[in-house]
């Protein structure tokens, strides 16, 4: 077990390492970061001397290498585009994020779940089909739509909730629901064909032959198996979230990450926007690796291999 | 008289599939008294799993299950509702185990849950009786060390095993009847017969019935009182098993009983059982059998056949008593061709070893396993030559090096005096052609007969479309395939034409060496015998030379010049197989044959009917 | 009972071919057929679009912005959906707008097939190392938050049509392979694969011939709902401000502009969304029923 999450947490080193590596030279490349500093008619001259500022005349790999070192020792840099360390940044604005995204999630399993298992204990039923017509849908909406269509509804016909600001718990409601939805059809399914496999399983119909039947079947004996796959990809959808809220928060105006990515990115601000990118990434690779240990915690033939 | 323990009059099950109304069990009628045995014989699709299934309330929703009568020691067990027959019935009356040990306990269970929840849920036991119980019964089962093993879980024991783990859960609260369906299929032979006398123990120690539903006619020879033999969804014949089996008066049971390669004597000509297994979407108007039968008449086709013979042995049949006694025997009589063997290895294996290595993660310590080793081998022109082994013993890694799918860690392999490292793929496929277990996943579901079966010539470029589809025309000739499947798809065929595309395939290319890794197991006895036969035939016509891999002693005897005994990598005995067969001298051999379930009705005690 | 005895097969009707099974049950899925008559439609209204349009979509007119639709109070026959802030006839937009969405969802779903399945084929039919180095490929790919590098990579690239479905393609692959590579693991250990090796195929010949065949019907329904991923990317980009640019007519470009007004003109924000919506869900019906058909025992 323990030999199994070093191994999962190594690979999440390396993972976290290639990531910081592919983000720094996209972006580096993509684009002179001289003149996102001095804008589009810049004269030579004050280019180069920006890039002797900045020390961006060097050779990439150094200043990745540099880049790194800071990070490492807890340097994120100085924005371009707000005059503030990088750090003070994310910091303030991380709360709301993460409130967000853990809401979010929150949505998605209330709602997924449940409806999954339903519609897997019924297959081919009506409430199989409504769970379905619900996951091709949900697929469909584009979510920034739905979030302007929930903002016009709420604010229009139902004003219970705030549609805009980040104050209260009441202002996260909406957006939670939001972002949650997008991830309801993908744990939906999983939930839903894990499950009817699991019922179709060899040892659920030894279960069925000992006398185990509706509800005690399924907490049983059937439960426990079906939500270890669903445990990993709620994992990837969390870390997902906060990427995916750079929509949500623009939207609703909550002033979180993701709004912040946005807004450097229009500012051209590139350090900001590349300690961006990697932080989500480091959650996402820190979500995974959490699956992983619960995995190997539930899961006897990880466990014990 | 008491009542029986099971009685069921007319039982019949319809299944809704896509295509249809499936009748899989039509009027089945079976009896069963306390501490008896019941063996339900059939092939793949005859209704004999699905018979079990209904008694114990497992079939799925769509199906639809009728009956007559169906009595448990007396009580209607069609007036019994669900909730009592789940509490009362299952597990301290009926009770079941299947045919796969590896999936059919939950993998993130402990042993000891899975063996003592169920007693204490409904109540019988509390915690500590059920665990006193548990570990009693692990101990009968012969599971070693059963304190340890309650808090394992099911991925830590050997398929054995978890089997006998099964055994000891049905048994837990003293069934009357238990329920054995394939109990021994998927295990090694040596493990099977340990589980079968297993099972006759307990029954006798706790005078339980018993319903052993298999497809393998040797085992309920050896292991039960009473038989019925299913076909197509009928209950065709059945009585005494020493009845049924010395004298079966259905045509079918005594085609089967032909079709079986037994272990002594002369091998003879197995008699194959033409067609396949109908397909049930329509109730038959006539006899289910008859589109197969050697004896049918016109009226079998129209007609219900009737009822006849005594209580103890009845079948559904026009056949006479009078005909019958005409017939010959029920065992096989032709002779088998006679085949030319030469002195000269064609193929030779010369110490070769194969090595795997595997690590149990990035940091975890490196296991060396020698699948192959230091084996030398030689195939001579015109022989076949078995190479038997129970699973693990490494016979397949050997037959994929000779393929030249995969290379030795050391050693030498010559085809035709050539170092097959040296030669080219399509030489070396010239010479050497496998033949696959599983007819369901050796062919490619894309593509149609003619397509597959020219396809190592289409890798050559040889030949126009036109040519190649001719060609592909003559093979099917050769492996008796009716010409109007050349444009199909693998999948409308049956296991057994499959099978025989496969042969096709690779006799296309002329080679000398077909390399046939248990061509039959995966097939039904019928079938078994239609394959047997048609390999016999064509290496006589062709001149082929065939390395035979098996766990099969039968079917070692029936068709293998040379056996080589494989355990561990290692050959441990080879010899020609009359001798090898008759007289082994290796200790595994002699488990190995000891362990092959021998089809002997004769030595069935045949009590007299008390009725 | 002789030889050709045996040979003689019981005379049965052969049950369907694969084909005609697939298309019997094509046939009798509502969801596809649904699903594909939705994307029929569109494709025509894309590639018609300067028959259909009743306007210039470009064309603007200050006397004639905001109109409402033709049932709301002030609406005329003549803008039938109204006009936006420019005075652009919506309709025509609209209409253009399913142009720019299906050339981005199926351009940049054909890039991250073709990266995808290349990766996933390799990796499954190589497997070690070469298998490793994808599954590490993979799991880096979906660390890095994909809308937000997407965005910074347009927004410096500088956004046009092309540099979109560049970036939306390269960046959308990862469903591709986790697919292909799984079922290329699957076909690889079967028989069939192993006989053709045996009868001298070389690893190209059993990838191209016998492999990739295998994979087709699953590359479809992936592709397809890719193309619908693909759109709603664009569209997300593209209302942040960060994808096609003005004025060019894209939903998401729409959606955005109509966001000022929204609450007194919700149909600028409703009609494009709309747009949106049955262009994902008919690509998304098609995707599942093509799954159903291919794959009867696989449903979901």
């Amino acid at each position: 077990m323990l030999r199994y999450i070093l191994q999962r947490g190594m690979l999440a080193l390396a993972v976290a390492f290639t990531v910081s590596l592919a983000t720094f030279f996209l972006l580096n490349f993509a684009s002179d970061p001289a003149y996102s500093i001095a804008g589009e008619d810049a004269t030579p001259e004050v280019l180069a001397q920006i890039r002797e500022t900045y020390g961006l005349d060097r050779p990439a790999f150094v200043r990745y290498l540099d880049w790194l070192g800071s990070v490492l020792q807890g340097d994120f840099g100085t924005s371009y585009y707000w005059n503030k360390p990088v750090a003070e940044l994310v910091s303030d604005r991380a709360g709301a994020t993460i409130t967000l995204a853990l809401s979010a999630v929150m949505v998605t399993i209330l709602i997924a779940i449940p409806l999954g298992a339903w519609a897997a204990l019924r297959p081919n039923t009506l409430v199989d089909r409504f769970a379905l017509t619900v996951a091709v849908s949900a697929q469909a909406v584009p979510n920034f739509w739905l979030g302007l269509i929930v903002i016009i509804l709420f604010a229009v016909m139902l004003p219970i909730f705030p549609v805009s600001g980040d104050d209260s718990w009441r202002h996260f409601v909406l957006p939670a629901f939001v972002l949650g939805a997008s991830s309801v059809p993908a744990v939906m399914r999983l939930t839903r064909t894990g499950l009817i496999d699991v019922m179709q399983s060899d040892y659920i119909r030894t279960a069925r032959s000992k006398g185990y039947r509706g509800f005690t079947l399924l907490t049983r004996h059937a439960l426990r198996n079906a939500l270890l796959p669903v445990i990993s990809v709620l994992a990837v959808q969390l870390g997902q979230k906060f990427g995916g809220s750079v929509i949500t928060e623009s939207i609703f105006a909550i002033n979180g990450l993701g709004r912040l990515a946005l807004e450097s990115i229009l500012g051209s601000d590139i350090p900001t926007v590349q300690m961006l990118i990697f932080v989500f990434a480091l959650i996402f690779v820190a979500m995974n690796l959490l699956a992983d240990i619960l995995n190997a915690a539930l899961d006897p033939r990880i466990r014990i291999g | 008289m008491t009542s029986p323990l099971l009685e069921i009059q007319n039982l019949s099950i319809r299944l809704k599939v896509p295509s249809g109304v499936l009748h899989a069990v039509r009027n089945a009628s079976l009896t069963l008294n306390r501490g008896e045995a019941l063996g339900i014989v059939g092939e793949s699709g005859s209704g004999k799993s699905l018979t079990a299934m209904a008694l114990m309330r497992l079939l799925p929703k769509v199906a639809n299950v009728e009956f007559d009568t169906l009595k448990f020691d007396g009580t209607d067990l069609g007036e019994v509702p669900e909730a009592t027959f789940t509490r009362d019935y299952l597990g301290p009356r009926l009770s079941m185990i299947f045919q796969e040990p590896m999936t059919s306990l939950n993998p993130v269970y402990t042993i000891g849950r899975q063996l003592t929840e169920a007693s204490v849920r409904i109540g019988r036991m509390t915690n500590a009786q059920a665990n006193t119980r548990a570990l009693e019964l692990l101990d009968r089962v012969g599971i070693p060390n059963p304190k340890a093993r309650m808090a394992q879980y099911p991925h830590q024991l050997s398929g054995g095993q978890r089997q006998r783990v099964m055994i000891a859960m049905a048994l837990m609260l003293e069934p009357e009847l238990l329920i054995a369906d394939e109990p021994t299929t998927a295990l090694d032979a040596t493990i099977q017969t340990q589980i079968m006398t297993l099972l006759n123990d307990l029954r006798r120690e706790m005078n339980m019935g018993m319903i052993l539903i298999t497809h393998d006619l040797a085992v309920v020879s050896e292991n039960v009182d009473r038989v019925a033999v299913m076909y197509g969804g009928e209950i065709v014949e059945s009585g005494r098993s020493g009845d049924v089996l010395a004298a079966p008066a259905h045509p079918y049971t005594r085609a089967l009983l032909t079709a079986i390669p037994h272990m002594g004597g002369e091998p003879k000509r197995l008699g194959a059982i033409p067609g396949t297994v109908p397909a049930l979407l329509q109730p038959p108007k006539g006899c289910v059998f008859a589109a197969r039968c050697a004896h049918a008449e016109p009226r079998c086709a129209t007609e219900r056949p009737p009822r006849q013979g005594s209580d103890n042995h009845h079948r559904l049949c026009i056949l006479t008593e009078k005909t019958l006694a005409e017939l010959p025997p029920a065992v096989p009589s032709d002779p088998l061709p006679k085949r030319e063997m030469a002195h000269e290895a064609v193929l030779e294996a010369r110490h070769v070893s194969r090595v795997f290595h595997s690590r149990s993660g990035l940091f975890g310590p490196r296991h060396e396993i020698r699948a192959v080793d230091d084996i030398s081998l030689s195939l001579k022109r015109g022989e076949t030559l078995a190479l038997v082994g129970e699973s693990g013993s490494g016979k397949t890694t050997l037959s994929r090096l000779l393929l030249g799918l995969d290379t030795p860690t050391s050693g030498e392999i010559l085809l035709d005096g050539q170092p097959v490292e040296a030669m080219d793929g399509l030489r070396r496929a010239d010479l050497v052609q496998p033949i696959f277990q599983d007819p369901y996943s050796s062919l490619n579901p894309r593509r149609t007969l003619a397509e597959i079966i020219a396809r190592p010539l289409a890798l050559r470029g040889m030949g126009t479309a036109r040519e190649r589809q001719l060609k592909a025309r003559e093979l099917m000739e050769r492996v008796r395939l009716p010409e109007r499947l050349m444009h199909s798809y693998p999948s409308q065929l049956s296991g057994g034409q499959r099978q025989r595309v496969a042969i096709a395939r690779a006799l296309v290319t002329s080679p000398e060496i077909l390399v046939c890794d248990e061509p039959t197991s995966a097939l039904d006895v019928s079938v078994q015998a239609q394959i047997l036969n048609l390999l016999v035939d064509l290496q006589a016509e062709l001149g082929l030379t065939c390395l035979l891999i098996t766990h099969d002693m039968a079917v070692v005897h029936q068709i293998a010049s040379r056996v080589a005994v494989m355990l561990d990598g290692k050959i441990v005995e080879e010899g020609p197989a009359a001798e090898l067969l008759a007289n082994p001298k290796n200790a595994y051999t002699r488990t190995l044959l000891d362990a092959a379930p021998q089809f002997r009705p004769t030595e069935t005690p045949t009590m007299e009917a008390t009725s | 009972m002789t030889t050709n005895m045996l040979a003689e097969e019981v005379a049965e009707s052969l049950p369907p071919t694969p084909r005609q099974l697939a298309l019997s049950r094509a046939l009798n899925h509502k969801g596809f057929m649904t699903g594909g008559v939705i994307l029929i439609l569109l494709a025509i209204i894309a590639i018609a679009a300067p028959l259909i349009a009743p306007h210039d979509p470009f064309a603007q007119s200050l006397s004639t912005r905001m109109l409402p639709p033709v049932w709301v109070e002030g609406g005329s026959w003549e803008h039938l959906l109204g006009t936006d802030q420019n005075g652009r006839d919506y309709l025509s937009r609209l209409i253009y707008g399913t142009r720019v969405s299906l050339t981005i969802g199926l351009g940049a779903a054909s890039i991250g097939l073709v990266i995808g399945v290349t990766l996933g084929v390799i990796a499954g039919y190589f497997g070690g190392w070469v298998d490793h180095g994808v599954s590490f490929l993979l799991t880096a790919q979906l660390a890095l938050p994909g809308l937000l590098l997407a965005m910074a990579l347009v927004f410096i690239i500088g956004p046009s049509v092309w540099v979109v479905i560049g970036i939306v393609g390269v960046l959308h692959w990862t469903y591709y392979l986790v697919v292909t590579r799984a079922a290329t693991q699957r076909i690889r250990s079967l028989d069939f694969i192993a006989a053709d090796r045996a009868a001298g195929a070389t690893s190209g010949q059993i990838i191209r011939q016998e492999i990739l065949p295998n994979l087709l019907p699953q590359i479809i329904v992936i592709f397809t709902f890719e193309v619908g991923i693909a759109i709603l990317a664009e569209a997300s980009l593209s209302f942040l401000g960060v994808g096609i640019q003005p004025p060019t007519p894209s939903w998401g470009l729409m959606i955005a502009e109509g966001k000022i007004a929204m609450f007194y003109r919700p149909w600028l924000v409703v009609l494009p969304g709309l747009c949106l919506f049955v262009l994902v869900i008919g690509a998304n019906l098609l995707g599942d029923g093509l799954r159903d058909i291919t794959s009867p025992e696989g449903r979901n």
